[in-house]
């Protein structure tokens, strides 16, 4: 491993830029990955910064169930996102469809559409439990690289 | 100068939820604005032909996860009044009690979103900060933070202690300390004066041609609140509807700030009335006929219309929130501010589109 990309190896895992998009939750999720980011959790202490465009992230968090709409929405996002990403399906609806499998506007979990590296189940997940899948991201991210 | 069309959304970094807006602009003008909704829809009213109507709570809790009390109390009251069961006085209150709740951490919240809106972070971390405060009374007294899943048909799942109560009240009274030392910085901060005032004007006639709800109505000078309707408690809690009467931005957020310290003295009014008792009856039967409900959310008037036909499952289950009331004036908003400003006025009606796509 050369010295540049052993740098952008420490950077990546030391500080990941985060990307949430809504996919259809009910904002339950939502707001909880947003609390992450707020002084009682306050993630930017270990380098996390929440960004809008997704050619600057590198962790993908999703919340809710997919639907036919925003599905391309979804995949189109995690196509502009630049190689090695690691993508977090929160909340039970993230993972399954959750209450809302049954419904007809729905297609499911997220992995239907794209290729999830963690799951983060609860319906909403505490704080607590997103930033072990953003950790457990990283590990993967170490292995990946 | 040629007309160019910006698209705004669907996942755009002001917005937590997806919605589209395609704005029409000249220079830095908008002139027009069309919403395109889609991106949240699941279809979930549809669920009833599976779910009994026992089971829909927990879906109708669902249709929005800020203000999830709320929904599920307005459809057990619809469903309640609908089959004639009378709720115990006590399961009233802390209906009361936990939706005032919501109203609190929803405004603060909405508080929090705004002041990011136009880059005020140090503003949106301290509201957030407060905020935690209602979220640990929801988690201790429910055991969840966000969906705190209480009701049931006729009554609520759980009760509160007597020491609960008390580290309630003692809670509250930081949360209000704290929200009121923030108080000359909400409402009078250079910034948020700059961004604020004067941006998304909407006038008394239009609020109510258009249709308006909750504090984007209060906020142009119509005195409308559900909570006048007396469901629950509300009958022996004293309260006025807040009114600001500029119509703009500003005052849309005054109002809501002004709410958050009514609806946290009215937690303390119905803590201190809490009367003893069965917190729920036990329901018999299923519905048959056709019924509404209408209670306040944090974002104006909610709107529940049932038709039941005698077995388990609703024929029929209709839901209008909010937040797709105030889309038509949002769209009146729009044109004539500059493009900076679209997040704030866009903001400034507390959208929250998964509750009207459901």
């Amino acid at each position: 491993m050369n010295m540049l990309s052993k740098f952008l190896q420490t950077s990546r895992i030391k500080s990941p830029w985060v990307l949430h998009f809504d996919c259809g939750s009910c904002n339950g999720c939502d707001i909880e990955t947003l609390a992450v980011l707020t002084p009682v959790y306050d993630v930017e202490r270990f380098g996390i910064i929440n960004v809008g465009n997704p050619k600057h992230a590198d962790v993908f968090l999703v919340t809710g169930t997919v639907n036919h709409r925003n599905k391309k929405v979804l995949k189109n996002l995690y196509d502009q996102m630049p190689q090695p990403r690691a993508v977090i399906a929160i909340g039970a609806c993230g993972l399954s469809g959750g209450v809302f499998r049954d419904a007809p506007n729905v297609v499911g979990g997220v992995d239907k559409v794209i290729p999830v590296d963690v799951y983060v189940p609860g319906c909403p997940p505490k704080p607590e439990a997103i930033i072990d899948g953003v950790v457990k991201a990283l590990e993967l991210f170490a292995a990946k690289s | 100068m040629a007309k160019t069309i910006i698209p705004f959304g669907p996942q755009h970094p002001v917005l937590p939820e997806p919605i589209h807006l395609s704005l029409t602009v000249e220079d830095e003008i908008v002139t027009q604005a069309v919403p395109a909704l889609g991106y949240v829809h699941r279809g979930l009213e549809k669920l009833c032909d599976i779910r009994d109507y026992h089971h829909m709570i927990q879906v109708v809790e669902r249709v929005c996860g800020i203000c999830s009390k709320i929904h599920a109390m307005c459809y057990c009251h619809g469903l309640e009044e609908m089959m004639q069961v009378e709720v115990p006085p006590r399961a009233k209150y802390l209906r009361t009690i936990w939706s005032e709740l919501h109203r609190v951490h929803s405004h603060l919240l909405w508080l929090g979103l705004f002041a990011d809106g136009f880059g005020f972070e140090a503003l949106f971390y301290q509201l957030w900060k407060i905020r935690e405060r209602v979220m640990d009374i929801n988690e201790a007294t429910t055991g969840n933070r966000v969906i705190v899943s209480v009701n049931v048909m006729g009554g609520v799942r759980k009760d509160l202690s007597l020491e609960q109560i008390r580290w309630i009240l003692s809670e509250l009274e930081l949360v209000e300390s704290e929200l009121k030392a923030l108080e000359s910085t909400i409402l009078d901060d250079y910034t948020v004066k700059e961004r604020t005032v004067g941006k998304g004007m909407l006038t008394k006639e239009q609020a109510y041609d258009l249709g308006a709800a909750g504090p984007t109505l209060r906020g142009s000078g119509i005195a409308q609140d559900c909570r006048q309707l007396n469901y629950a408690a509300f009958s022996d809690l004293e309260f006025e509807p807040v009114v600001e009467y500029d119509g703009d931005s500003y005052a849309r957020s005054k109002v809501r700030y002004r709410e958050t310290l009514q609806s946290i003295d009215l937690v303390r009014q119905a803590l201190h009335k809490l009367p003893d008792g069965e917190i729920n009856v036990k329901v018999k039967g299923n519905p048959e006929g056709e019924g509404v409900a209408r209670v306040e959310q944090p974002r104006g008037e909610l709107f529940y219309y049932f038709k039941g036909n005698g077995t388990k499952h609703l024929e029929r289950l209709r839901i209008r929130t909010p937040t797709f009331a105030n889309i038509p004036p949002l769209a009146a908003m729009l044109p004539g501010i500059e493009l900076a400003d679209v997040p704030v006025v866009v903001l400034s009606i507390d959208p929250c589109i998964s509750c009207t796509e459901r």
